[in-house]
């Protein structure tokens, strides 16, 4: 099942032209990362699955982003980010207690039940494989967490809200190699529930968790396949280039 | 030739910092000189507490208390229009005003900085007075309320433009995960931008405070001046500034009368310094 659909997509930012006629069909429950060197538009195509793109003002785009067949200028912007949720490279928790942070969102959206709420926190935690080691100070600052901690508090915050997409902009970037494990182990279990865009500058982060993996180069989608394939046979030789580290 | 130059040039600086300092502290020294000398006569509880400042009246009776409540209720219905118009504003021009709007709000809210308290004390005079006097129905329009009014337009800039500066440097990063989570621009602002900002905007608001309690032009020209004890906002009023400013012209040097102008200097001289380092202690926090 096709759960985003991405067709022809250019946008810019001022006169810059950064996405160049980009075509994915994002699978539901599927993991596809985005590799490419910087500036090669990766985040720019992540943000525009919740339209985040738009905060800047001298956003444009041509083309079209559908969540499940519905165009996204279409879906009331709060609700849309509500479904497609997003987690950012640096772990950015709100200066609240840990388990405030998790709940703020929930309460945002309209839910004020405490019972409700509690349940809600709790399993957001658990679905983020953080539960074990918070439950006992939630009500401490969640600034006193590690930095892995923090950015898998922030999946929890982000699940929540429950979303149906979750988009992950480079999660690892600032983390320890055993940190950065325990976020991908949670990646890979969440996939079971949810749809998950990974733009990563690390690819052998791409290559251990991504189902698909699509290469960005200048903004432009150069190949997009199964992850093993591209990483053991590529199609396009900038591609094979990119993988084996002759730039970035 | 260089080393001397360099010499000289330190040597220069050195007194110019020295020299700031000398003079503050010469300032100091020469009002507690002459205020505390009134304390010769009376006693500090009742030179605070006295309900009656009669200076020229024989013997002088020197209660500041009227005073005090007069810089107290213009300062606190000054701040309540200030504060809220202010923050208002400054949330407006941060974050929702286009960037072409901002830019003439900017130099609009300078603009008002600029304007000299006693053309501002002027204005209200002349427009403000009878408007309140109308509005309320009361024999005169010299009131609180009407310094308070004034005082709000003169605090206003300062808490706009430092809020605004606190406001514009909270990191884009909080702003783009609270949108992500799905929140809206109002819940945004409310729930992240001003927590994040709140100490800068605790120190705009004691700065332009600050400005309040030390305006005396404006606030001489629209008060009323009479010092008695107000028990309405709608009362006139005399200020601690605008007592020294329209006594010391007429009062006797070295009549207890003089003293007390001085000791009431440094008693707004402890207000202030009070408000400044607490504006202080919010800007440090911020860093």
């Amino acid at each position: 099942m096709v759960k985003v659909e991405v067709k022809n997509l250019n946008t810019w930012f001022g006169l810059l032209h950064v996405l160049k006629g980009v075509t994915i069909d994002i699978q539901a429950n599927e993991i596809l990362s985005a590799i490419g060197p910087s500036n090669s538009g990766k985040t720019t195509f992540l943000r525009m699955l919740n339209r985040l793109n738009e905060l800047e003002t001298n956003f444009k785009m041509e083309g079209l982003v559908n969540l499940e067949g519905k165009d996204v200028r279409a879906i009331d912007v709060e609700l849309l980010r509500k479904k497609v949720g997003m987690v950012f490279a640096l772990p950015l928790p709100l200066p609240l207690s840990i388990f405030e942070n998790v709940a703020y969102g929930v309460r945002m959206h309209g839910m004020h039940n405490k019972g409700k709420i509690i349940e809600r926190v709790e399993e957001a935690l658990k679905k983020a494989y953080i539960w074990e080691e918070v439950k006992d100070r939630l009500e401490e600052s969640a600034f006193k967490l590690s930095g892995g901690q923090q950015q898998r508090l922030c999946i929890a915050r982000t699940l929540a809200v429950e979303p149906e997409v979750i988009l992950f902009d480079e999660p690892c970037s600032g983390l320890d190699p055993i940190s950065t494990a325990k976020v991908e182990e949670a990646m890979l279990k969440l996939k079971e529930n949810y749809t998950i865009v990974l733009v990563t500058n690390n690819v052998k982060q791409a290559a251990r968790v991504g189902d698909r993996t699509a290469f960005f180069l200048s903004g432009e989608l150069v190949e997009l396949d199964k992850t093993e394939k591209m990483f053991t046979a590529p199609a396009d030789q900038r591609t094979d280039d990119y993988i084996r580290g002759k730039f970035g | 030739m260089r080393k001397l130059k360099e010499f000289i040039i330190e040597k220069l600086i050195l007194v110019c910092g020295l020299a700031s300092i000398f003079f503050v502290v010469l300032i100091f020294l020469f009002l507690l000189k002459e205020g505390l000398s009134v304390f010769k006569s009376i006693s500090l509880p009742d030179f605070l507490f006295g309900k009656n400042w009669y200076p020229i009246s024989d013997p002088p009776q020197l209660g500041i208390l009227p005073l005090i409540l007069g810089s107290l209720l213009v300062t606190v219905g000054a701040a309540a229009i200030s504060i809220p118009l202010g923050v208002g504003a400054a949330i407006y021009i941060a974050e929702i005003a286009p960037a072409k709007s901002k830019e003439v709000l900017k130099a609009g809210i300078e603009l008002l900085a600029a304007i000299p308290s006693v053309v501002l004390g002027f204005i209200g005079m002349v427009t403000l007075v009878p408007w309140v006097k109308n509005i309320f129905h009361l024999p005169t329009g010299l009131t609180a309320l009407s310094g308070s009014i004034m005082l709000a337009f003169m605090a206003t800039p300062t808490i706009v433009s430092i809020a605004e500066d606190a406001l514009y440097s909270v990191p884009k990063t909080y702003k783009e995960g609270a949108f992500a989570l799905g929140a809206t621009h109002w819940q945004t602002i409310y729930r992240v931008l001003l927590p994040a900002a709140s100490s800068g905007i605790l120190a705009a608001v004691m700065l332009g405070i600050g400005r309040v309690i030390g305006e005396t032009m404006a606030v001489m020209m629209i008060t009323g001046n009479s010092a008695i004890i107000p028990n309405s906002i709608l009362q006139p009023v005399r200020t601690l500034t605008a007592t020294i400013a329209a006594e010391m012209g007429e009062a006797v040097v070295g009549s207890e009368h003089y003293f007390a102008l001085f000791a009431i200097g440094i008693v707004l001289f402890v207000i202030s310094f009070a408000v400044n380092v607490t504006a202080d202690l919010f800007l440090h926090k911020r860093k």
